[in-house]
């Protein structure tokens, strides 16, 4: 579904703050795949998601989805197709408009044609958008009218999932969504997103720092470092693997980069 | 104080309250639902002033609402152009294009700063001449104002209400969701700043006719002006949706005229109306911030001071 070939970012370039975001990443993510990717800060995760975003469009490499190239294709246009949530809840909805309105917003990817632009949310579409909402059981289908600026911050992010896949998209993206909730709403969101991805086969990618979440969330797990992948394990390896096992993984890579530098260093 | 109220004052209130509302309804786009301040609004009012007066004299007097609006128009878009093509901030674009407006609009005047419609047929001389009847001589200008700014009200409340209103209205909202949503947002801050300012020119083009003349200063500190009666509006009417919110804004446009014909009549001379009206907006902006601090104090000092409170109320009130 999507394929990243050997795609570079550096931020920057050219200045004492120059940084190699992306190195030489290349990824082939099935359809139906759902991939979780952890990392320590700044191994490039978020950029990775951005660059399939296109919020910026990469130094080289080649980004195709669901074998159209989109490398160069501009941001509104792709996110028609892709579904991304981020970190902070308030990130992903419109706080001064209404549930319905936000949920209508994110229905536009559905309509093709130019003269919808002047047409209204029909009864119909209501009625679906309260359906939708009823799964989320938060008791949101009572409160269509009110702004989503009073939902709490679980709430609003449950919401942002369903509709970040009110239209089924070809890729959904989750950068940590559920880090900035409270234990309890940030497991219901998990399970939410386990359903929704599993009933409509979305493919998915998920940032975590959790490294149970790591294993057992989806049916592949990579690692980020320094721009690049340096582990992706699946089946029954990544079966048999512990969060000990990952974590050790994870102190090995940041050693290596700390040897690195003792060597640049002494050197 | 019968006297502050003749009929006379507030009927030119009403009149000149429903004119101007319109540029607060194009700063309610602007500026509460694109979160964008337009600094051409003062230049493209003018704009619409002198091209609908142009159009009149030229014997139009119905052409002259479209075509100030389709300067309008013009205007919001070579701003808009600068700010999402042109990387130029959005306060800087407004103010290029309202200095460029001032020549574009003497041009416009045939390299003139004033000009007058004495004689010209225009929509209010041509709606007199309908009836004779003492009433109708009274009421027709405001029948014919408030006729147009509800039809402006109500084809706006619902265009804000389209799959391309919600659309703009997402995009002063929330800049992240929209950029992760199918929303163009150069498209929408393009279309939205269009919309507005073709509203401003209209009440431009309006008001050229309703005074029978149009001169190159009449712009300056429109936008004061438009800001103040869309946060009175605003402050009166509070949360709600799309409908009633154009309303408030109206609302709003036409308490602020009665302010100022209370000032006057409390015979504030008329070289003082611009300070007059800088402090009305002032005051009108900073009226939530101090509600919001005078609450904060009713909360936290009277539980303190419970034996002196009664002193406290007074300073609350304003």
């Amino acid at each position: 579904m999507l394929t990243l070939k050997k795609i570079s970012k550096t931020f920057n370039p050219g200045t004492v703050n120059e940084k190699k975001a992306l190195d030489q990443v290349s990824l082939e993510l099935a359809d139906g795949d759902f991939a979780t990717i952890v990392g320590s800060n700044g191994a490039g995760k978020s950029t990775l998601f951005h660059a399939i975003t296109g919020a910026f469009y990469v130094d080289e490499g080649q980004i195709l989805l669901a074998g159209e190239d989109i490398t160069y294709r501009r941001e509104h246009i792709r996110s028609k197709v892709i579904g991304h949530l981020f970190q902070d809840p308030l990130k992903g909805s419109a706080p001064h408009m209404t549930i319905e309105e936000n949920m209508a917003l994110a229905y536009l990817r559905a309509s093709t044609s130019a003269h919808a632009y002047f047409s209204r949310i029909s009864s119909k579409e209501k009625q679906m958008f309260r359906e939708q909402l009823t799964q989320l059981d938060m008791g949101l289908e009572d409160r269509m009218k009110q702004p989503v600026g009073l939902l709490s911050g679980g709430q609003r992010q449950a919401l942002t999932l369903l509709m970040a896949t009110l239209v089924t998209p070809k890729i959904l993206l989750l950068d940590e969504h559920t880090a900035a909730l409270d234990p309890t709403t940030a497991q219901k969101v998990l399970e939410l997103t386990r359903r929704i991805v599993a009933e409509r086969k979305i493919t998915c990618l998920m940032v975590t720092h959790n490294m149970q979440q790591a294993l057992t969330m989806g049916n592949r797990t990579l690692m980020m470092d320094g721009g690049h992948i340096v582990l992706d394990v699946c089946g029954t390896e990544r079966e048999k693997m512990t969060v000990d096992d990952l974590l050790a993984a994870f102190k090995d890579q940041a050693g290596r980069r700390l040897d690195n530098d003792r060597i640049l260093l002494t050197r | 104080m019968g006297s502050i109220f003749t009929l006379s004052i507030v009927q030119s209130a009403l009149e000149l309250g429903c004119i101007y509302s319109l540029v607060a309804l194009a700063l309610f786009i602007s500026f509460s639902i694109l979160n964008i301040a337009d600094l051409s609004t003062d230049g493209c009012f003018t704009l619409g002033c002198s091209v609908g007066a142009v159009v009149t004299i030229a014997g139009h007097p119905l052409l002259a609402f479209p075509a100030a609006m389709a300067a309008g128009v013009c205007s919001g878009f070579v701003t808009a152009f600068l700010q999402t093509r042109m990387g130029v901030p959005s306060i800087l674009a407004g103010i290029i294009v309202n200095t460029g407006l001032y020549t574009v609009n003497i041009a416009v005047m045939g390299f003139s700063s004033n000009v007058n419609l004495f004689g010209c047929d225009t929509i209010f001389s041509m709606a007199k001449e309908v009836s004779g009847a003492k009433w109708y001589g009274d009421w027709y200008k405001l029948m014919i104002v408030a006729a147009i700014v509800l039809l402006i009200g109500v084809i706006l409340a619902w265009f804000l209400n389209t799959r391309l209103g919600l659309s703009i209205r997402a995009t002063g909202d929330n800049e992240y969701m929209v950029r992760a949503s199918s929303i163009n947002p150069v498209f929408m801050i393009t279309v939205g700043l269009c919309v507005a300012n073709s509203l401003t020119a209209l009440s431009g083009a309006v008001l050229a006719q309703y005074q029978k003349s149009c001169d190159i200063n009449l712009g300056t500190g429109m936008v004061t002006i438009a800001l103040a009666s869309l946060i009175i509006g605003e402050t009166i009417i509070g949360k709600g949706g799309m409908f009633k919110k154009v309303t408030g804004v109206i609302l709003g446009s036409c308490l602020y005229r009665f302010i100022v014909a209370v000032a006057l009549r409390l015979s504030v001379p008329a070289e003082c109306l611009k300070l007059v009206s800088a402090l009305i907006v002032a005051f009108a902006i900073a009226f939530p911030y101090l509600k919001g601090k005078a609450d904060f104090y009713r909360r936290h000092r009277i539980p303190l001071k419970r034996n002196d409170g009664s002193g406290e109320e007074d300073e609350e009130v304003c």
